[in-house]
């Protein structure tokens, strides 16, 4: 029985114990630590959150940077391409232009080549013609040295006319 | 007298509590083997069922003390 | 599973605690009933010991027979002076409210019960209680009735001692917060936030619902309060040794507290939950009665749980302790000093146990009355 029976002297302190208790630490204690939990709560999560945005956009910065070093490459390619081309087109045009030169060197120069062949081929027949002529003057100065070769040649000549 | 045939209540009370505790105890091994993932909500579940049913046997206690 | 390290890694011990909730229960019984039967014997033992000095039965043990009942209840009830070892003990002061003003005086006086000191009234300690007596030596009842009891004692002077331990924790913890705004704890705070969020996670939370931060200076305040206490109470020697939370003054107080928290924050649906309960209306009579007694029950409930497990601790404790003295040999001493040693861990836990417990319900019980109606039932 004495030990149900609560006594009224330690009901009396344990009130004014917790009353005190309560007081002092819900003011001093549980309010800042409460808030200082829930502030660092809050800031671990922002942090969290904050990282996680960053991570994000490092990945969008790391696919931004694959789409420039993919559009630079491209970029590289298509110079690269444009210039080769460039380059072909100057070598056939180089090329074609020398074809036209040479064909038009050649041109001239067969021209050139049929001038002075023709300019030969004269100069020969021309004095082909002296030296036949030369040779003919040698000839009939030869044959017609007498009068009889002369009369009979003009004989001959003469059978063969015919008045018609 | 009267102390002793309290404390014969009391015991008996014991027993039943003990009987509810074990099967609190019991179910509560079955549910976790079950579900492992609930264990913490299962024992903090057991923990309070225990609570209550101990609260008897220690309203025995406290009858037998008033029986003294 | 996050906070819930205290269950982690006591898993096996809950089996053994709830094993022994039993087993307490049992030998506080047989305690009790070892009371019974020696309850007259020591009332006679108390009426001669004036003169011999009974508060020291134990030390005196070669004279008299030992009897381990007294020096258990002894141990486990409230006292005048605070024993230290020996015959040291601290007189710790007296305080009186009588009809004739009020009294304040050492405990010393009273020579550990033996004498009579006069004041403005002649007082006496008669069963550990102090009682008015007239010139002759015989007991005033009717005037001992109107005594009131403020006295410090052992029991009182332990909560204070708790209450200034843990203004100094918590205010020494709140300053290490504001010294490490937004980082790491350190040292004894790092200590003390996981048993905070503890109580804020796995207590709070979960029965008082988004409501939960109202509460909690109450929850965590009763949660170390009863913890303190508890722990201080297992410590065998000075500064601890008082049964404060096994003291149904101090578990009584607290079930008040917690009762009137509970009935003032009650919402409309909690008490139309109790006056116009879902049933028809042939049960009324039947139904009213047993919402209202139910009101009640639920921090007597709380108040005999912590009360009747801290003392059924100490008990146990002391009575494994107390076997060594009935068998006379210290042999005995070799299977009862280990498994002394082995409750009182087991009771570190139970102490943490009951202050979660009752912490617990508490918030239950809030959480139940301070539910918004919703659409079921």
């Amino acid at each position: 029985m004495e030990l149900v029976t609560p006594s009224i002297g330690l009901v009396f302190w344990t009130t004014v114990s917790f009353l005190i208790l309560i007081f002092v630490l819900g003011k001093f204690a549980w309010k800042p630590i409460m808030k200082a939990l829930d502030d660092r709560e809050r800031s671990i999560e922002d942090a969290l959150s904050a990282a996680e945005k960053a991570k994000e956009e490092l990945t969008r910065l790391n696919n931004e940077s694959e789409q420039l070093l993919k559009e630079a490459r491209a970029e590289r390619d298509k110079i690269l391409k444009d210039a080769k081309d460039i380059k072909d087109a100057t070598i056939a045009d180089a090329k074609n232009l020398a074809k036209v030169e040479g064909e038009k060197m050649i041109t001239k120069a067969k021209e050139e080549i049929n001038n002075q062949k023709m300019a030969a081929l004269a100069e020969v027949k021309n004095q082909v013609a002296g030296l036949s002529l030369e040779i003919a003057e040698k000839v009939l100065k030869h044959q017609l040295e007498d009068k009889s070769k002369q009369e009979s040649l003009v004989n001959d000549l003469l059978k063969d006319v015919k008045l018609n | 007298m009267t102390g002793s045939i309290a404390a014969i209540g009391a015991g008996l009370a014991a027993i039943g509590a003990g009987i509810g505790i074990g099967r609190i105890g019991g179910s509560a091994m079955e549910g976790m083997a079950r579900q492992p993932e609930a264990a913490s909500k299962i024992q903090a579940a057991m923990i309070i069922a225990a609570a209550f049913v101990e609260a008897v046997s220690l309203f025995a206690v406290v009858v037998a003390l008033l029986g003294n | 599973m996050r906070n819930n390290r205290f269950f982690v890694v006591n898993r096996h011990a809950f089996v053994l605690i709830f094993a022994l909730f039993s087993f307490v229960s049992i030998n506080a019984f047989a305690n009790t009933e070892n009371v019974h039967s020696d309850s007259t014997q020591a009332q006679v033992n108390h009426t001669d010991s004036a003169a011999h000095g009974n508060a020291h039965a134990a030390g005196h043990g070669e004279e008299e027979k030992f009897n381990p009942s007294e020096l258990i209840l002894e141990h486990i009830a409230d006292s005048y002076d605070w024993h230290l070892w020996g015959h040291t003990s601290i007189h710790l002061p007296v305080i009186l409210y009588t009809d004739k003003g009020l009294e304040v005086f050492s405990s010393g006086k009273f020579n550990h019960g033996h004498d009579v000191y006069a004041g403005k009234n002649n007082y006496k300690i008669e069963h550990n209680h102090i009682v008015i007596v007239d010139a002759a030596g015989n007991v005033d009842e009717a005037a001992s009735k109107k005594v009131l009891d403020f006295s410090i004692t052992k029991n009182v002077a332990s909560l204070l001692l708790s209450v200034t331990l843990l203004i100094i924790i918590f205010l020494s913890v709140a300053s290490a917060y504001r010294k490490t705004e937004g980082k790491a704890p350190k040292g004894f705070q790092s200590m003390i936030e996981p048993v905070i969020i503890f109580v804020r996670d796995e207590v709070a939370k979960p029965n008082l619902g988004y409501k939960y931060g109202k509460f909690m200076p109450f929850l965590l305040t009763i949660f170390f309060f009863i913890w303190m206490n508890n722990m201080l109470g297992l410590v065998p020697f000075f500064p601890g040794g008082a049964n404060v939370s096994g003291n149904i003054a101090f578990t009584m107080v607290l079930a008040v507290i917690t009762f009137i928290v509970i009935n003032l924050n009650g919402s409309k649906a909690y008490w139309g939950h109790i006056f116009k309960p879902h049933v028809p209306l042939w049960m009324y009579p039947l139904m009213i009665p047993v919402e209202i007694v139910g009101i009640f029950t639920k921090p007597i409930a709380l108040m005999i749980r912590l009360f009747a497990n801290i003392t059924a601790g100490h008990i146990l404790i002391l009575s494994l302790i107390s076997l060594i003295f009935i068998f006379k040999s210290a042999l005995v001493a070799t299977v009862a000093v280990p498994f002394a040693v082995f409750i009182s861990v087991i009771e570190l836990l139970v102490a943490f146990l009951q202050a979660f417990i009752f912490t617990m319900l508490a918030a239950l019980f809030i959480g139940m009355a301070i539910e918004e109606p919703h659409a079921d039932h």
